[in-house]
């Protein structure tokens, strides 16, 4: 029943109006697409319904294979937001646990120090 | 005088709607007058006029902007994905409108029926919201860079993606030391804590600030990180194809991000509201509008006043329209770094220092609460030393040209004009 009550109490008091400014926004965006795409003269010709690609008749496809160094960022970023996401509820509370909670937070950033400088030698960190 | 109780009923449902209405409109001014004040500004630091035409001080500008961008045709390019080609700007723009929401502008105002907070929502995740959305940015980013069908587009959508991810990670490690700070994560608390250390948390987590800030100009894809949209290399980046309104919206989102990040940077390192003096402070604190505590723990209660809601709120706007001004400044100021420089910047040296920086304060905190330093000034003056001196390693690191410039050096050494065999003479 607690956990009921406090939802409600929650819903009703912060969370609405974040709702409210959510629903403006939504309808803001689309307003203004949906406006414009009424204002505006479509007069399409085949050449302006090219890609522009500096004047030139685009080469190739575009959804061309990329490097795979995004790959490793995006690997990577998945590891140290973790981090940060573990790090946040004990940087919260930090004061009040004290010195243990402050060594095994080190112990867990030094691992993952740790990966990052095996990944920094390995090469990963490199746009060469 | 009305009671010191937190608006309630009827009342505080029009409150709201009030605070949601104005909030989002003075937000969205806000962001159209600053296209302008950019444009004035590049001028200014060029030495040539700007804008000044239309209106007083060209003050109309953005609203010719804005009808002109109403009435352009807009083109769809044959090969996009149509679908998401027409999301892409939505998703963009939202984001960036709802972040505000947690951030408080002002001291709590007294009306008659009770106290309104001066914030859209004081919800308990309060700087999480923040972190969540703007993360969400770089879809509608992406989408609009994959959808176009354009090389120029998808390359400075990927570029978008990489580079934004990057520094998110430095840009919430950076925020751990204001977290063990607050002791909570709504930026109300961030704000109270301030007041009470009697002192902002630029002094006291200085090189916190700067990961920041310098983390903040890269999230928002602004000079000199703005790899994604890098004009000799990529015509526009992400947006190349989307013209009128749509071209519009991610132009807007991009000022809402830096308005956004402004008012966030005022309110983590420079007191939001807050005046220097303990004369506006107030939080509430168990049902009640307090100002401090008495030596004997005992709650002050504050005296809130209209003319102090208005004062702070000239306060945080000033300090949210510095970091604005400096958004611009830094623009016409630095060249553009290339992207491998940015990407050795963000996990080279941003990470790894504001991970190192985290633990340093961390310790530093525990080691002023075990010899009993109350909370307040000289607390805010030991911290300063140890976070400047790191600050000062820190900038000393940077300026051994080991990173930042270090990728240009090193391609100087292995092609360098001497190793290049000359021509002979000829006609000798």
């Amino acid at each position: 029943m607690k956990n009921f009550t406090n939802l409600s109490r929650v819903m009703s008091g912060s969370y609405l109006p974040l709702l409210l400014l959510f629903g403006i926004s939504v309808v803001n965006a689309i307003g203004m697409v949906v406006t414009s795409h009424i204002l505006n003269p479509l007069r399409p010709t085949p050449q302006k319904l090219m890609p522009y690609e500096s004047g030139m008749i685009p080469l190739g496809d575009t959804r061309a294979r990329f490097s795979v160094k995004f790959y490793m960022v995006a690997i990577s970023f998945i590891v140290f937001d973790l981090e940060t996401i573990f790090l946040i509820p004990w940087a919260v509370q930090m004061r009040e646990l004290g010195w243990s909670a402050f060594v095994a937070m080190s112990l867990f950033v030094i691992i993952l120090a740790v990966g990052l400088l095996y990944e920094w030698k390995k090469g990963g960190l490199e746009w060469d | 005088m009305g009671s010191l109780q937190p608006i309630s009923g009827p009342w505080a449902l029009i409150a709201m709607s009030l605070k949601v209405t104005i909030i989002f409109g003075v937000v969205v001014v806000v962001v159209a007058f600053s296209t302008l004040a950019e444009r004035r500004v590049a001028a200014w630091i060029q030495d040539r006029r700007g804008p000044n035409r239309v209106g007083p001080f060209g003050l109309l500008q953005p609203v010719a902007d804005g009808i002109k961008n109403l009435l352009k045709e807009e083109t769809l390019p044959a090969t996009a994905s149509k679908a998401f080609f027409v999301l892409a700007p939505m998703f963009v723009l939202v984001p960036s409108l709802v972040t505000f929401a947690v951030i408080p502008i002002a001291a709590p105002l007294p009306t008659p029926a009770g106290v309104v907070d001066m914030i859209i929502a004081d919800i308990p995740i309060g700087i999480l919201y923040v972190l969540a959305f703007s993360s969400l940015a770089v879809y509608g980013v992406v989408l609009g860079g994959w959808a176009s069908n354009n090389k120029y587009a998808f390359l400075g959508g990927l570029r978008a993606s990489a580079q934004m991810v990057s520094y998110e990670v430095a840009l919430g490690l950076s925020l751990i030391t204001v977290l063990m700070m607050s002791g909570n994560v709504t930026l109300t608390e961030v704000v109270w804590q301030q007041q009470q250390l009697g002192m902002w948390f630029v002094f006291p987590l200085s090189l916190a600030f700067i990961l920041f800030v310098v983390s903040a100009f890269a999230e928002t894809n602004r000079l000199p990180f703005d790899m994604p949209e890098a004009e000799s290399e990529l015509v526009t980046g992400y947006h190349t194809e989307y013209s009128a309104m749509k071209f519009s919206a991610f132009i807007i989102s991009e000022f809402g991000h830096m308005v956004t990040a402004s008012a966030l940077m005022a309110t983590l390192f420079l007191g939001g509201w807050d005046l220097p003096g303990t004369w506006d402070d107030a939080f509430w604190h168990e049902g009640q509008l307090i100002s401090g505590f008495a030596q004997d723990g005992g709650a002050i209660l504050a005296n809130p006043a209209w003319w102090k809601t208005v004062l702070t709120f000239g306060g945080f706007a000033v300090k949210t329209s510095f970091f604005m001004l400096l958004y611009m400044w830094v623009r016409w100021t630095l060249p553009r770094f290339r992207y491998d420089q940015v990407m050795a910047l963000g996990w080279k040296v941003m990470l790894p220092t504001a991970l190192a920086y985290a633990m340093l304060v961390g310790g530093a905190i525990l080691v002023l609460d075990e010899l009993g330093v109350p909370w307040g000034f000289w607390y805010g003056l030991a911290l300063t030393g140890v976070s400047g001196a790191a600050t000062v390693g820190f900038m000393f690191f940077l300026d051994r040209g080991r990173t930042i410039i270090g990728a240009a050096g090193q391609s100087r050494q292995k092609v360098s004009i001497m190793s290049i065999s000359q021509p002979a003479p000829a006609g000798d």
